[in-house]
């Protein structure tokens, strides 16, 4: 059979210009990577042919990092280096974490985030999470061939900005541009929709090995509209494990296992509980290393009855997120299920009596949430034709507020707002002559600050000294599409700039990020010179191609002296890229920024004119 | 023409100044807005195109949710108009309205504390239905007899209405856990 070289409408008909990008689910118990090809979104397998790459990252004593399988298997015989979910850490100190009297790691409760002692040092959750990354990014690039212009991570959407930051941060570390942090259950509806040309109301049911997400969409016409999302971001398969250890443990009715026996017996809890998915029963024979012998066996009701509670669990985000869209669960066209704790046969029982519909489970609930950020990935990476896009609108999934007086939280940005979005709040002094004050930026639904997530504390010095209640300080908060916030403020009343010093509460800071990019790369035996050349080079490209399409579409907006002024600067871009001064493309990209400004601004008014006009830019000019 | 992001919510959108609402347009200009704006149209561009798109993205969306919100659409309409709606400082109520406000509330506290489910949600149906002639009178002091002082007025009322909306749906929550 002849092969023909077809291209899917709107897809670039030159290969060469096809940009290299990745969607990554980033989960707590197993991750994939997966990219578009040939139009269709495929999950990436490894050497083995598996696309599933446990997320286990184990440390060995000589240096070297080990992930996925084998540092898996590992798990029983060196716990404390060997370290799975890491996931559940990700921006959270060690008060926040459950269960951490069972796991056998060795923790460092740090600033906002706990850290794990290992046999190579403290190591941050960013950085056992950015191990994972690299991993896949290497598998990535292997299988397609090239550098990777940036990827698509996916977070539970009920992830904070702390949990987001975090994960974006490893993103950084394992040489991944971030095209975008994108919705666990927002990326599922995305495949499903895609595939299915579905429209409508749709209810997202996404339970992970460590995190609960329920989302509500609305899909209709090629718009993908988040009204509302729910969750708990430490409820999940995990979960349903733990309690079948816990079990275990009960009736065996065994000393207190030590670090290795109880690891052995938790990967004995997981092995009964997906047995119990196609299997009434399942023994439990693991001789430990005490000498003692556990010999049991567990069937599909006693598990369905001990994880009861949990199920239950799930279902109050369910009811938070119908009400929050204002729907009853009758107004629910489908719901799709994802991740692979949602296998369990009594979790799509209660899912179904609630909705009283049968679930989707046609899709492969492990990598449908890869394949939709392989897509997405594809979109923003501009492989596709305006015409064809989708377009996602999502939601901030908690409250943000200020800290008000008495501990009390003022919100700002209501939960479920569509993003991205601003909003200011003016706050004045208190006391006569005040010249500084403290602002405090927290995350959740509670009424008191205590009960929620401390985001940030800045302290705005430098008011001009008034009376009380005289200076207006205005505190803008700014959301952006991948749910991250920034803050920043100033005294209105005098127009003087006061200086505000940010300190978030929780990360790390850009120095730690660049002294760990430059340990990561040099373990990687990576040159980091020669990455960074190639990243600038790769940039450089990348911003002539998308002026040169841009002139091609509206060059019109531009008088002769302006065009010849945008050549001149494409040429001279173009030099320097062949050059080998990373430093000196980057300068250069700067300087071209600038000189492109004014028609990035008239081009985007001109796409705001034709829209308004209810025609889209591309007919405009047929 | 230039278009800039001081530009009043409505003509942004496309429709006309007033209260009555065509929500399919309005949410179908949504759309076509974001589907020029939204930054991940712009994701492949250099980083000065990202900028601008989010700050129009931010600007679309806090337009839509003014013009969206019957309240929020009334307050603005009454900003246009420079009326000063004075909802911090201006709390002069008729004391008609005052005394229905604290029947409404004494009810609300009252099923709370018996903690009766089936009374709050009683409640929540009709406040709704009240909020809704409430808002028929809005409509027609903005919309044709361009009375603005009474539509102010009527704001104020519909912000106590909503407010004690809030109450009902918290305690339902708080009841619920």
């Amino acid at each position: 059979m002849a092969l023909l070289q077809i291209a899917e409408p709107g897809m670039s008909t030159e290969p060469h210009k096809h940009r290299l990008a990745v969607g990554i689910d980033l989960g707590t118990t197993n991750s994939l990577v997966a990219s578009v090809r040939n139009g269709i979104a495929v999950c990436l397998p490894d050497e083995s042919g598996r696309s599933m790459l446990p997320s286990v990252v184990r440390y060995h004593a000589d240096g070297s990092v080990e992930v996925g399988q084998g540092a898996l298997k590992a798990q029983a015989t060196d716990p404390r280096n060997a370290i799975v979910s890491v996931k559940r850490f990700m921006g959270r100190g060690l008060k926040d974490v459950a269960h951490v009297e069972t796991m056998p790691y060795d923790f460092e409760d740090g600033p906002g985030m706990l850290r794990l002692r290992t046999v190579q040092g403290v190591k941050s959750p960013v950085e056992v999470s950015a191990e994972i990354l690299r991993e896949l990014r290497m598998r990535a690039e292997a299988s397609l061939g090239g550098a990777l212009v940036g990827a698509v991570i996916t977070v539970p959407a009920y992830f904070d900005d702390a949990q987001r930051q975090a994960t974006k941060d490893a993103a950084r570390l394992a040489g991944l541009d971030v095209l975008r942090l994108l919705n666990e259950p927002t990326a599922a509806a995305v495949a499903y929709g895609l595939d299915n040309a579905a429209e409508g109301v749709y209810a997202v049911y996404d339970l992970g090995g460590g995190t609960f997400d329920l989302s509500i969409l609305k899909l209709s016409r090629g718009v993908f509209e988040v009204l509302s999302t729910n969750g708990d971001a430490a409820l999940g398969g995990d979960d349903f494990d733990h309690r079948l250890f816990c079990a275990i443990l009960e009736r065996a009715a065994i000393a207190p296992p030590s670090l290795e026996d109880a690891r052995r017996l938790q990967m004995k809890a997981r092995e009964a509980k997906e047995l119990l998915t196609s299997c009434e029963e399942a023994p439990v024979h693991l001789r430990l290393g005490s000498g003692e012998l556990v010999d049991l066996v567990l069937t599909r009701d006693e598990f369905a009855d001990m994880t009861r509670h949990l199920v239950q669990k799930t279902l109050t985000p369910v009811r938070k997120a119908l009400r929050d869209a204002g729907l009853t669960p009758d107004e629910i066209k489908g719901v799709v299920m994802v991740g692979g704790a949602t296998r369990m046969p009594h979790i799509q029982r209660a899912v179904a009596a609630f909705f009283g519909q049968e679930p989707l489970t046609n899709l492969d609930p492990d990598k449908v949430v890869a394949l939709g950020a392989a897509m997405q990935a594809n979109m923003l990476a501009g492989n596709r034709a305006e015409q064809d896009d989708w377009l996602l609108l999502d939601v901030i999934p908690l409250s943000l507020g200020l800290e008000t007086m008495g501990g009390l939280v003022e919100k700002v940005v209501p939960r479920n707002s569509t993003l991205p979005i601003a909003r200011a709040q003016e706050f004045t002094t208190f006391k006569d002559g005040q010249t500084a004050m403290a602002v405090h930026v927290v995350q959740g639904e509670r009424e008191l600050v205590a009960d929620c997530r401390s985001l940030a504390r800045f302290e705005l010095r430098g008011i001009p000294p008034m009376v009380a209640g005289a200076a207006r300080i205005r505190v803008s908060f700014q959301v952006d599409a991948d749910g991250l916030l920034s803050v920043s403020a100033r005294e209105m009343s005098s127009g003087v700039e006061a200086s505000v010093l940010v300190k978030p509460s929780y990360g790390l800071s850009d120095d730690e990020i660049a002294e760990m990019l430059k340990s990561g790369v040099e373990h990687a035996g990576d040159d980091m010179m020669l990455r960074a050349l190639r990243e600038q080079q790769v940039e450089a490209e990348r911003v002539i191609e998308a002026t040169e399409q841009a002139l091609a579409k509206d060059g019109h907006l531009l008088d002769a002296g302006e065009r010849a002024a945008i050549d001149a600067a494409i040429e001279h871009l173009r030099t320097l890229r062949t050059g080998s001064d990373h430093r000196a493309i980057k300068t250069g990209i700067d300087a071209f920024a600038r000189a492109t400004d004014e028609f990035a601004a008239r081009r985007m008014d001109n796409s705001i004119r034709s829209a308004l006009a209810g025609h889209k830019v591309d007919e405009l000019e047929l | 023409m230039s278009i800039d992001l001081k530009q009043d919510h409505f003509s942004l959108f496309g429709l006309p100044r007033r209260y009555a609402l065509d929500e399919t347009a309005l949410e179908a200009a949504w759309h076509g807005l974001q589907s020029q704006v939204h930054p991940d149209r712009h994701a492949h561009l250099p980083d000065v195109d990202k900028r601008r798109a989010m700050q129009w993205a931010t600007r679309v969306n806090e337009g839509f949710q003014t013009l969206k919100k019957p309240l929020a659409r009334a307050r603005y309409l009454l900003e246009l108009a420079g009326v000063d709606v004075g909802a911090e400082t201006n709390t002069a109520m008729s004391p008609e309205f005052l005394m229905e406000q604290m029947e409404w509330r004494e009810a609300v506290e009252e099923a709370r504390d018996a903690g009766e489910v089936e009374a709050l949600e009683h409640l929540h149906m009709r406040l709704l239905r009240h909020a809704r002639d409430v808002r028929g009178e809005l409509a027609r002091q903005l919309d044709t007899d361009h009375d603005y002082s009474q539509a102010a007025d009527t704001v104020r009322r519909l912000m106590f209405i909503e407010k004690l909306q809030h109450e009902i749906d918290e305690a339902l929550l708080a009841l619920e856990g």
